[in-house]
């Protein structure tokens, strides 16, 4: 996978540089091999996850069914959403922490190489045995990725292997989050006290927490799919006295911090970007470690608002409305910290911060209506409508993609040595930027009106503002070749970059030259 | 990997962070019993109350109150039944025991097997509402085009809710035929 390109990434390092060839790739212990081969990972991901994307859109480019079937349409639903899930969005994150965690610690590389590699190599045969289900008899998924029963049950033969190829990246990214939490508790250098971190390292100790508490409550959910399927076991069915609402609880006690897993990396990372680009330190450092900390406990007892419409007594549809406003103080805390940072700063608008300044704005609509779809009554209204996909668009697209964007556009030129080409970035930037709210701002306005989702097929008043959203993906489908152009661009040459690169960056990692010796901190840094 | 001056620093403690995973795939297990327990506990779901027959005859019949209970019946896909309730409601006193019964007919010229799940609403009622003889105990074996009676007994407690006047009982066919041989 791409060794072309991603060879010659390396090829300057002076002393201790890795074996070359392919079998570098494969049993690197290096916490830098291995970030790039997650990151590269989860870029060919993003480009399978869209391609599905841009079926669906396709389909819903007019009204009535003319590309593809009811069937494969809901299969790409269910593919798209696993893939960009578990193959873009987790890798991505794991492969920045594995990048920039041991470096901004101060560490020489993270505590478990060993077990990072297994980690990460197990991901691509998951996904392989995800995506055959594709070319297997019945067709691969088309339960929704949130795998409800009895539907999810109904499908062909690639079923069992959709849950094992889950098993795996659920074990994948397990190991991958007990690896960060080693490195992080035991590596700091002298100095750096927890209160020190930078927050990149903060908010992914308390994802890698998340990740290690929920994931295998999934592999269980998700294995009593298999047994009730194949074993005659009766959790989900109910006429062997198991009960289906049970599923949604399950998998939602898991879902809803699974969101914050999504999430909460890209705080750290508009929390690294910003004082940057604004020559100021972080506003309310303390304040933002202990907002996220209460993202994270509150994610465990939201869960069932994604699931008031199955007639719970009204007390609990109280108490998990209240709960889930409550996110909105410690969330409102981080935005208004970020505002705060740029406040009176000497602000510049590089690639990365307007990445930055993009996720703040279009995470907080994403928000927003995230408000909205917590209240009870008009959560009735909303429920499995397009308006939830807006939703989750927002908060997942300019949110934690952009996040993702950004962060590799601000730490290039410490990967590689060399300025990416500023140009094509702020082109980068707002292409998408444009295509991206044309592709799910309408979607605000269908759903309020009523077109459900996971329909191939819709009534025709909704026909002006699908089109204009499939012109929408479209557009920013092909805006991220862009991306392609200005990576690969750089990784082959480009202006020599400093070794602290941006002007107000501070941080271990700008201590190291760029690009960083293959080990990093040979000697240990003292954090005064 | 200790550096000097790090010996008395939190450190991770690794067969710690291992078990973790093990034990939160257990506890997705035991979100199993939780549920149930919770529902038992509360009656949502309509899960109903459980008194046994001796414990039934000791309560004293509320000869003041009268309380409809609605009979309902349907099939889950692919139960190839008719299914109804004999009788639409009844009209009952709190803490007399009653008799009604469902009647089902095999629509197919082979065996089947059926399984009846019920459930009470409104759900604060379900508690109260007890079964002290039902089809729903136990899997139904219907020959081919066979048509049969299965009773129910049941008894609803006198303390049921004052404002609680109509209790509806409702029972869902599953074909569970597959799961029977196997």
């Amino acid at each position: 996978m791409n060794a072309a390109t991603t060879d010659t990434h390396h090829d300057d390092h002076h002393d201790h540089g890795p074996a070359p060839g392919l079998m570098r790739w494969v049993t690197t212990t290096n916490h830098k091999d291995i970030g790039t081969l997650y990151l590269w990972f989860s870029l060919i991901m993003f480009f399978i996850g869209g391609a599905m994307a841009l079926v669906i859109r396709t389909e819903l480019f007019q009204p009535g069914l003319q590309v593809v079937d009811p069937q494969f349409f809901n299969t790409m639903t269910t593919m798209h959403a696993l893939v960009m899930i578990f193959g873009v969005i987790m890798p991505a994150f794991v492969g920045l922490a594995n990048w920039m965690v041991p470096i901004m610690v101060g560490a020489p590389d993270m505590a478990l190489p060993r077990m990072n590699n297994w980690s990460f190599w197990i991901l691509p045969f998951g996904f392989a045995m995800m995506l055959s289900t594709l070319f297997m008899e019945g067709g691969g998924p088309a339960a929704g990725w949130t795998l409800y029963p009895p539907l999810s049950l109904q499908g062909g033969s690639g079923f069992p292997f959709l849950i094992f190829s889950i098993h795996i990246l659920g074990i994948s990214s397990i190991m991958g989050a007990i690896n960060i939490v080693a490195t992080i508790m035991n590596l700091r250098a002298p100095g750096m006290t927890f209160m020190k971190m930078p927050l990149f390292v903060w908010t992914w100790f308390i994802t890698a927490y998340l990740l290690i508490a929920v994931m295998p409550v999934l592999a269980g959910a998700v294995t009593m799919l298999l047994t009730d399927k194949y074993f005659g076991t009766a959790f989900f069915t109910a006429g062997g006295g198991g009960d289906p609402v049970m599923f949604q609880h399950i998998f939602w006690f898991f879902g809803h911090p699974e969101v914050y897993i999504l999430i909460l990396p890209s705080f750290g990372v508009v929390s690294e970007i910003i004082p940057t680009f604004s020559r100021k330190r972080l506003f309310g450092y303390s304040s933002m470690v202990y907002a996220t900390a209460s993202i994270a406990f509150l994610s465990f007892i939201v869960w069932a608002h994604h699931m008031f419409t199955v007639g719970m007594p009204v007390s609990g549809a109280l108490f998990f409305m209240f709960a889930t406003m409550l996110i909105a103080v410690p969330t409102g805390v981080k935005v208004f910290n970020w505002v705060a940072t740029m406040w009176r700063g000497a602000m510049t608008f590089e690639t990365p911060m307007l990445y930055a300044l993009g996720f703040v704005i279009m995470f907080t609509i994403g928000g927003f209506s995230g408000v909205m779809l917590a209240l009870v009554p008009v959560d009735f209204q909303y429920h499995d409508t397009y308006f939830v996909v807006a939703h989750f668009h927002y908060v997942l697209v300019p949110g934690s993609i952009f996040a993702i964007i950004g962060a590799v556009y601000y730490w290039l030129p410490k990967w590689t040595g060399k300025m990416y080409d500023e140009k094509w970035g702020k082109i980068h930037f707002w292409t998408s930027t444009f295509f991206v709210n044309l592709l799910f701002f309408p979607m605000h306005f269908v759903g309020l009106a009523g077109m459900p989702r996971r329909i191939p097929d819709y009534a025709v008043q909704f026909a002006d503002f699908n089109a204009i959203a499939t012109i929408g993906a479209f557009g920013f489908g092909f805006s991220q070749l862009i991306f392609v152009y200005v990576v690969v661009k750089c990784i082959r040459g480009g202006e020599k970059a400093t070794d602290q690169v941006w002007e107000g960056a501070e941080g271990l990692e700008w201590t190291l030259s760029s690009p960083p010796p293959y080990h990093s901190f040979t000697e240990q840094p003292v954090v005064k | 990997m200790s550096p000097p001056g790090h010996s008395r620093r939190r450190r991770a403690n690794l067969p710690l962070l291992f078990l973790v995973p093990v034990l939160m795939f257990g506890f997705g297990y035991l979100m199993v019993p939780i549920y149930n327990a919770f529902c038992d506990l509360t009656g949502l779901n309509g899960k109903t109350g459980t008194l046994s027959v001796t414990e039934a005859a000791k309560l004293e019949a509320d000869e003041d109150r009268l309380v409809k209970v609605e009979f309902t019946g349907s099939l889950n896909q692919y139960a190839p039944w008719e299914f109804a309730p004999r009788e639409a409601s009844m009209m009952v006193h709190p803490g007399r025991q009653y008799k009604t019964s469902y009647v089902a007919t095999n629509r197919l010229d082979r065996s089947l097997v059926g399984q009846a799940v019920p459930s009470v609403s409104p759900g604060r009622a379900a508690t109260h509402f007890n079964k002290t003889e039902c089809f729903c105990f136990v899997q139904q074996e219907f020959g081919p085009g066979e048509t049969r009676d299965m009773p129910v007994v049941f008894i609803v407690d006198p303390a049921l809710p004052r404002n609680v006047d109509t209790v509806t009982l409702s029972y869902t066919f599953f074909n569970v035929t597959e799961q029977a041989v196997n």
